[in-house]
């Protein structure tokens, strides 16, 4: 009966760290499209909550979840292109544009939430997505919650890291945005289009945000929450950091984080005595404490931050 | 990983930031008039609530207090090359400080509980942002992804402390005792609640344009922001600059806490700031990291926010349409960069 007990613990944990971990994974590969490329993306946090309002409000309106997807993953490529004139095309300093980014849409997802479903204090719900049933797989120990408890939304995020993985490094566009990302001028010597390279990661990036912040909305809660990320995109910059940019230690990152995450929300149901706060408070004391462990050599793109001009501006 | 703010962090004169305010603006009427409602009826009625009437006024400037501190503050740690986005959690930590010893100074002259109140606010300030310097100097970590982890770190830990060792056991709501007669800062127009801590920010703006533009010190400040390397071979010792910067920004950032409490809430509670250290963060922008400069931009701000409650009953326009418009700021500041390139440069200006 014991083992019974500790068994479906350590099972709704190891499912949970899953679940925990998909929004900043998504985000996290969003974010390495975008910095291979050579362009900072701090607008992830940004780009996540629009993503999380608008598949939150296109579920609601239509529906459907697959269409509150795909409106968010619209909404986050769109957000990419915006930090793309800037960032690209004006070549503004990045970490203020995604700053203000990101103040944007906490102002743009409150104004419209108000908007559609007024101020009061009854929250609109939707049915979220539901887990696969794979019957007996499921109850595997150990292996079962890990992959076969799981929405679509989880698989699909796990897809997308092998997608990224091959597009990265099995692939000439993987060279393609790493050269634009390491040396830019020898890129275009090549004869690639370092900019358009940019703006395509951008779009990925904030695409990938989008559906991150998605997830949360249409998937780990059916409900929208004002500035529901709550740090969360900067908390996958951290992770990209940590998972070296490359596409299977940030799945990595994130599942550590994931579990960290978890275990707070498992703790907050024993009988411990922790103060909550303190239990809330670990995910970001994780963060920081993984920055700070993974500093040094992050192997950051030798560009990254850099705005590229293409013709030879006067005296530039 | 995240370069120095060397590069132009915004135009660099005070027709752009009127342009770019112009803009915002009228991107926020277009927003309305996209709603079906009426611009003009909108922006009357918000800037009438926060400048038509005395208390309007005092409203106003009440919300500059806090914007124009945490402003300042930000604005010397950019010109310093520190990115810190913490001036949040550096506020809360500054007021729980304040609000601690306001209580424990419980019947002493006002002036010293004043006094101390504001320097054990600006020290907690401080110390919060030292932690995020400690991680820059010592573990190279990125102090924009830190200062905001330790926001909400720090308003958890404030959270806390209210929920828990500083609860006012009469209160059902997570909040300290209320201070003394004695642990307030006094009102300076009655019949409003307009405070002596307009006062500070007032002095602090020019404390801080004075330190920038006309001493050694600012000027070492000045040149690390610029180019790091450069001053460091003219024999400057950055990691002190950058160590200065991190700890000005959040004392200031910490007496924003002091005022808030001392001033305005007359203790501390769970939901001190609607996000002050977050706008104070293009308040530093738009007012280009001049702190004179960042003073008239707090104040327009803080009009925006204080009218934006009525807009909101009167015409039906969500009052986060502030928040848009604050943001738009920026990205109108930024995009008239690209203005330069489509001129011809005459003289070799330099950023």
């Amino acid at each position: 009966m014991m083992d019974l007990l500790n068994n479906a613990v350590l099972a709704g944990f190891i499912a949970a760290s899953v679940r925990m971990a998909i929004p900043i994974l998504l985000a996290a590969i969003g974010g390495m499209f975008s910095e291979k490329s050579g362009v900072l993306n701090i607008g992830l946090e940004g780009m996540m909550l629009l993503g999380c309002f608008v598949g939150f409000a296109a579920a609601y309106a239509s529906g459907s979840l697959l269409v509150g997807v795909l409106a968010a993953i619209v909404a986050g490529a769109l957000l990419g292109l915006v930090l793309g004139v800037f960032a690209v095309t004006i070549g503004s300093n990045q970490v203020v544009v995604g700053i203000a980014i990101n103040l944007l849409m906490v102002g743009v997802t409150g104004f419209f939430f108000r908007l559609f479903f007024g101020s009061g204090t009854s929250s609109p719900r939707i049915t979220n997505f539901q887990p696969i049933d794979f019957g007996v797989l499921g109850q595997i120990p150990i292996i079962g919650p890990l992959l076969f408890q799981h929405d679509p939304l989880t698989y699909l995020a796990l897809l997308i890291v092998v997608l990224a993985w091959v597009v990265m490094h099995r692939s000439t566009v993987g060279l393609a945005i790493s050269a634009a990302g390491e040396h830019p001028e020898a890129a275009e010597t090549l004869g690639l289009n370092v900019p358009r390279i940019r703006y395509l990661c951008l779009l990925a990036g904030g695409a990938l945000a989008g559906l991150g912040g998605a997830f949360l909305s249409l998937s780990a809660t059916g409900l929208f929450i004002d500035n529901m990320t709550s740090g969360r995109g900067y908390i996958a910059l951290a992770m990209l950091i940590l998972g070296r940019r490359y596409p299977f230690g940030i799945l990595a990152a994130a599942l550590l984080f994931g579990a960290a995450d978890a275990l707070q929300l498992r703790t907050q149901l024993l009988p411990w005595n922790i103060p909550l706060q303190f239990l809330l408070m670990l995910p970001y004391v994780l963060t920081i404490v993984v920055l700070a462990i993974a500093a040094g050599r992050t192997g950051a793109p030798a560009a990254l931050g850099a705005p590229f001009r293409r013709h030879k501006s006067d005296g530039a | 990983m995240i370069e120095t703010v060397r590069r132009t962090l915004v135009a660099r004169n005070l027709l752009s930031g009127i342009l770019a305010v112009l803009l915002a603006l009228l991107a926020g009427a277009l927003l309305i008039l996209a709603l079906g409602r009426d611009p003009v009826a909108a922006y009357g009625a918000l800037f009438s609530a926060s400048l038509g009437s005395t208390n309007g006024l005092a409203e106003t400037a009440i919300r500059t207090v806090p914007l124009a501190l945490c402003g300042i503050g930000i604005a010397l740690a950019f010109r310093a090359g520190v990115f810190n986005v913490g001036a949040e959690g550096q506020l809360f930590i500054g007021g729980i400080s304040a609000a601690y010893v306001g209580t424990l100074l419980d019947g002493q002259p006002q002036l010293l509980a004043l006094s101390l109140m504001a320097v054990a606010a600006a020290i907690g300030g401080a110390l919060w942002s030292g932690i995020a310097a400690v991680l820059k100097l010592r573990f190279r970590s990125d102090e924009l992804i830190t200062t905001i982890m330790l926001n909400y770190i720090g308003i958890f830990f404030v959270g806390y402390l209210l929920h828990g060792p500083l609860h006012d056991p009469g209160s059902a709501l997570a909040q300290t005792v209320r201070l003394g007669a004695e642990a307030r800062l006094p009102v300076l127009v009655p019949g409003t609640r307009l405070h002596f801590g307009i006062v500070i920010a007032v002095a602090a703006a020019f404390i801080a344009q004075l330190y920038l533009w006309r001493t050694v010190a600012g000027f070492r400040l000045r040149a690390t922001g610029q180019n790091p390397r450069a001053a460091e071979n003219a024999g400057i010792n950055v990691r002190r600059v950058i160590v200065v910067g991190f700890l000005t920004c959040g004392a200031l950032a910490g007496l924003a806490g002091f005022t808030e409490v001392a001033g305005v809430q007359r203790r501390m509670i769970e939901n001190l700031s609607p996000g002050y250290g977050y706008t104070a963060i293009i308040v530093a922008l738009l007012g280009q990291t001049n702190p004179i400069g960042v003073l008239f931009a707090a104040a327009l701000f803080a009009a925006l926010q204080v009218g934006s409650t009525t807009m909101e009953s009167a015409v039906g326009v969500p009052s986060s349409l502030t928040m848009i418009i604050q943001a738009l700021v920026v990205l109108f500041l930024l995009a008239q960069n690209v203005m330069p390139r489509f001129r011809r440069k005459k003289t070799g200006a330099t950023a």
